[in-house]
């Protein structure tokens, strides 16, 4: 990125009252900070207020956390680094970008963590606590000196801040508020609306004494001046005034107000990271509007529950995550082979196993597809953006319904925690589930009474009178007897497919990103857009013919894909998940195990897609991908 | 069960129908001809008909084994779900539409080994739901199996030299539950008491938890066979808050005047000492009942954008 110096301001009332660095203002269309902590000291909180004060601004942003899998890992160690990457621009940002230009670090073992990940660019600016570096302790000193050795092969550039010593002149207990202190540091860089601030410190604290909140507002004030008499440089970061009205949230507080848009009444769930943040946003609110969350004993009862409730005409949905989607697995079969409408959100991290809890993968998307014995045909959608989390809970209820049938979401750890501003959703009663009808059903009504064609049969529901029939997870007819007969089991089963058949007809084809033909064609889902888009963009400047589809519809497929793919000489999928490579010991054509949405897209279009995928634990860079694209565009073209 | 008002409710019970026991009866039942579980179809219909209970606003719910065919030979709903799943279910029902009258049917495999978690958990809930326990003490579905309340030493085609573990207790099992609120025994060869039971769990506000000791022709034939030649070996829990069967007290002489508010005595009288007690070994109705903690406002369509829109501007830029 350019960095472009201005000429400093001219001096303020305040600024004249001691002699003050000259200063220089970059002026920039983006930026990237990252904030890093030991766990608990609450970088998170206050890289969550930049992120938003910066939304309220009207800067585009995308926050991702940096989060340790403990709640209090051995502090000032690499493995404690907690905290936040914001991103923010003019325009509005799709993803976490490459590496962060500004970090304050709350310790220099933190600090070494992001650095040995490679997340800092070769010129950021680090403010950094300088305490460590005259501590009483002799080990700390040298793990300071060691560090800084390490981190002095880079050019980066250091700005020591005496943080400690600043907050203990308004807090006893500076661990708990350097937060707020370093909140204030970037207010003054990043020219932050400090009234706004103070209005999203009142909230984090609204239910707590107004004395945290005194005493928090002392510390950003103190970071603040501390900044404005020590600093010799500011960074402006243009906002272009929004034509609507925008919110801002993360992906899961998305999911949480998409689930009450979309008229549900009961969440239910059991907890498990990262989907655990939206029932908790729920069960703060979803009372007052006539929903609940259920916290059930295990998730198998949390998706029986779900069950329960939508086969008794409510509409719910189960919340989960990769481990909680393997034991849901029974139940979901069960709703497909009963045509109970039933929602499953599953927030993505990295596995098998417990694997990454709190990091984001998108390893799920086959075990989403075909995790159930038998056919289980039933849809999977993912969104890709915070925006598309809120819409995609009316989406998923409304083919459950009208289909009869299970829609899985996969979201990710990237969308559940990150943040960014979108159009004000315009929720009206449409969007809302209706009531089902109660009305007694006409006599001789089959329970499953399924168009010959479509598969498609009205819902019965307990309470109509007339409607009396038991559902069953056996092999059944029309009349939801059980039959084991071959034209029963196979009717059920032609049934329950065509389905998905009707509704892949009302799909339309995804939209190509760059040229409708080229050389290259990066195939992505979910959380992956922003960074492939934008590395996508970055690589046609460079002149390279590359394009991009993102599918949202996973299962069913999308229509037009194979049509679209012919257009390109190669087709790449890129996605957070683990692949061979094709150079790899023991590695063949035959035996490599592929990207997940590669997989799938091979067996349905007989086309030869490449993947590109890689398992770090981390969203995807756009600087990383753009190196994959310039890897796979096919040789003959870019002599 | 107390009727409450519900949302969905958009046509009420039809107030002049009579139900009789036919309107209750499905399809013919197909388990083996001298199953128990043919005595507790009886009874239940007959339960069904002495309360008027519409079978529209009725619904059944079972997992797998043959106590779970259950639910397919009665004219109400019925939910034939997955092998020990069934009171999750009937939670998600009964959560939301605490009109619909809730009853569950397991097998001891059900109940007490693959769906453990859930009805130690049930029992903490306390919805307003009546389980019935079909316990024969073997898997009989899957042919002959050794099931958690296997007596110790019953052979089996998974234990063929005899069941290695004592059996479980479900009665003290359930006993020490906390907020265990309805626990009863009754045998499906005494019909006036298993009727008496069941319509004192379906009266009793929570969740009833009744153990039926079920004969099972084909696996474990002699299991209850001695008491049933031989009254003497019961012995019968008797109060007035428990269940009365007068006509039965000639044939039963052993009985032992129990409270059922007493859950010291309930949990020393569940204890296993050659004895079978049937009766109401504790009952509390004043327990909080899950659907009720939890129910919440109804709210209109106006009403929930007014709200979500109230929420949004909290996240307004």
């Amino acid at each position: 990125m350019t960095m472009a110096p201005s000429s400093p301001p001219p001096p303020t009332a305040a600024s004249s009252q001691q002699a003050r660095p000259e200063r220089t203002i970059l002026r920039v269309p983006e930026h990237t900070v990252e904030v890093v902590s030991d766990s608990g000291e609450g970088a998170q909180k206050c890289a969550q207020i930049f992120g938003r004060v910066s939304a309220k601004m009207g800067n585009g942003v995308w926050t991702v956390e940096i989060i340790p899998a403990e709640i209090q890992p051995p502090a000032r160690t690499p493995e404690s680094a907690s905290g936040n990457r914001i991103r923010i621009g003019t325009k509005p940002v799709t993803n976490w970008g490459d590496h962060a230009d500004v970090v304050v670090a709350f310790n220099e073992q933190v600090l070494l963590h992001r650095h040995r990940l490679g997340a800092l660019a070769e010129d950021a600016i680090i403010l950094i606590e300088d305490q460590w570096a005259t501590h009483d302790d002799p080990d700390i000193r040298k793990a300071w000196a060691d560090a800084m050795e390490e981190l002095g092969q880079r050019s980066y550039r250091f700005i020591h801040v005496p943080m400690e010593e600043q907050c203990l002149t308004v807090t006893d207990t500076p661990r708990r508020g350097k937060n707020m202190f370093a909140l204030g540091l970037l207010a003054w860089i990043y020219s932050r609306d400090l009234d706004k601030i103070r209005e999203l410190i009142a909230q984090e604290f609204r239910k707590k004494a107004q004395a945290l909140y005194d005493s928090n507002v002392a510390l950003l004030e103190l970071g603040h001046r501390w900044a404005e008499e020590h600093l010799d440089f500011r960074i402006q970061v243009p906002a272009i005034e929004a034509d609507r009205p925008r919110v801002v949230m993360n992906g899961n507080q998305a999911l949480a107000l998409g689930a009450i848009a979309a008229g549900m009444e009961l969440c239910a769930m059991y907890p498990i990271t990262p989907a655990t943040s939206a029932s908790h946003y729920l069960s703060d609110i979803f009372e007052r509007f006539g929903g609940l969350v259920h916290q059930a004993e295990d998730e198998i009862a949390a998706a029986g529950v779900a069950v329960g409730a939508s086969f008794a005409g409510k509409v719910a949905f189960a919340i989960t995550s990769g481990p909680g989607l393997a034991l849901k697995t029974e139940f979901i079969g069960l709703a497909v082979m009963t045509e109970i409408p039933l929602v499953v959100v599953d927030v993505q991290r990295g596995g098998p196993s417990t694997g990454l809890p709190t990091k984001v993968e998108q390893g799920d998307l086959l075990a989403a597809l075909f995790g159930q014995p038998g056919d289980a045909p039933h849809v999977v959608l993912a969104p890709a953006t915070m925006e598309e989390c809120f819409l995609s809970m009316t989406t998923a209820r409304r083919i459950a319904e009208a289909f009869r049938c299970v829609v899985i979401v996969l979201s990710d750890a990237n969308l559940a925690t990150g943040v960014q501003p979108f159009p004000r959703p315009e929720v009206n009663e449409q969007w809302l589930a209706q009531s089902p009808d109660l009305g007694p059903v006409r006599e001789g009504l089959r329970p499953y009474e399924w168009d010959p064609e479509r598969g498609l049969s009205r819902r019965v529901i307990p309470g109509q009178p007339g409607g009396m029939h038991t559902v069953t997870g056996l092999s059944h007819d029309e009349w939801s007897h059980v039959g084991y007969t071959p034209d029963v089991h196979e009717r059920g089963c032609v049934m329950r497919s065509r389905k998905l058949a009707v509704f892949q007809q009302m799909l339309r084809p995804p939209l190509v990103h760059g040229d409708d033909a080229g050389d290259l064609l990066i195939v992505g889902w979910g959380s992956t857009l922003g960074a492939i888009e934008e590395a996508v963009d970055r690589a046609r400047e460079e002149g390279v013919a590359v394009s991009s589809v993102h599918l949202r519809f996973l299962s069913p497929l999308e229509p037009g894909l194979k049509e679209i793919f012919r257009r390109f000489k190669k087709v790449m999928t890129v996605e957070i998940n683990y692949s061979d490579e094709p150079n790899d010991p023991y590695i063949t054509d035959e035996n490599r195990r592929r990207g997940q949405l590669c997989w799938l897209l091979r067996a349905q279009t007989l086309v030869d897609i490449e993947c590109w995928t890689r398992v770090p634990g981390e969203p995807l860079r756009p600087g990383q991908i753009l190196q994959a694209i310039r890897g796979h565009v096919p040789q003959e073209v870019t002599r | 069960m107390i009727d409450q008002a519900c949302s969905l409710l958009s046509c009420g019970p039809d107030e002049d129908r009579e139900w009789t026991m036919a309107d209750y009866e499905s399809a013919a039942a197909r388990w083996c001809p001298g199953c128990g579980d043919h005595a507790i179809l009886t009874a239940a219909q007959r339960l069904l008909e002495t309360e008027q209970l519409p079978p529209e606003q009725t619904v059944f719910i079972s997992g797998i084994g043959c106590a779970s065919r259950f639910p397919h030979y009665m004219n109400t709903y019925g939910f034939h779900g997955i092998h020990g799943r069934a009171l999750p279910v009937a939670i998600g029902v009964k959560l939301r539409r605490p009109d619909l009258h809730v009853f569950v049917v397991m097998g001891d495999g059900d109940c007490c080994s693959i769906g453990a978690a859930h009805w130690i958990h049930t029992l903490r809930y306390n919805p307003d739901i009546v389980a019935l326990l079909l316990d024969n003490g073997v898997y009989g579905l899957t042919k002959n199996q050794t099931s958690p309340t296997s007596p110790k030493g019953k052979a089996s085609n998974t234990q063929p030299r005899g069941a290695l573990l004592p059996a479980l207790n479900p009665l003290s099992a359930t006993l020490g539950v906390t907020n265990a609120s309805f626990v009863a025994q009754t045998g499906d060869w005494v019909p006036a008491h298993l009727y008496a039971t069941l319509l004192a769990a379906y009266r009793h506000r929570g969740f009833a938890f009744v153990r039926i000791l079920q004969r099972c022709p084909q696996y474990t034939t002699d299991l209850f066979e001695g008491a049933v030649r031989d009254p003497g070996l019961i012995e019968l829990l008797v109060h007035p808050d428990g269940v009365a069967v007068s006509e039965l007290e000639r044939l039963y002489k052993n009985q032992v005047r129990h409270d059922p508010a007493d859950l010291d005595a309930a949990r020393r009288l569940a204890e296993p000492d050659g004895k079978i007690r049937l009766g109401v070994f504790y009952r509390n109705d004043a327990l909080p009942v899950y659907e009720e903690t939890r129910a919440v406002p109804t709210r209109s369509h106006a009403e929930k954008l007014a709200l979500l829109n109230t929420e949004l501007d909290r996240h307004a830029v």
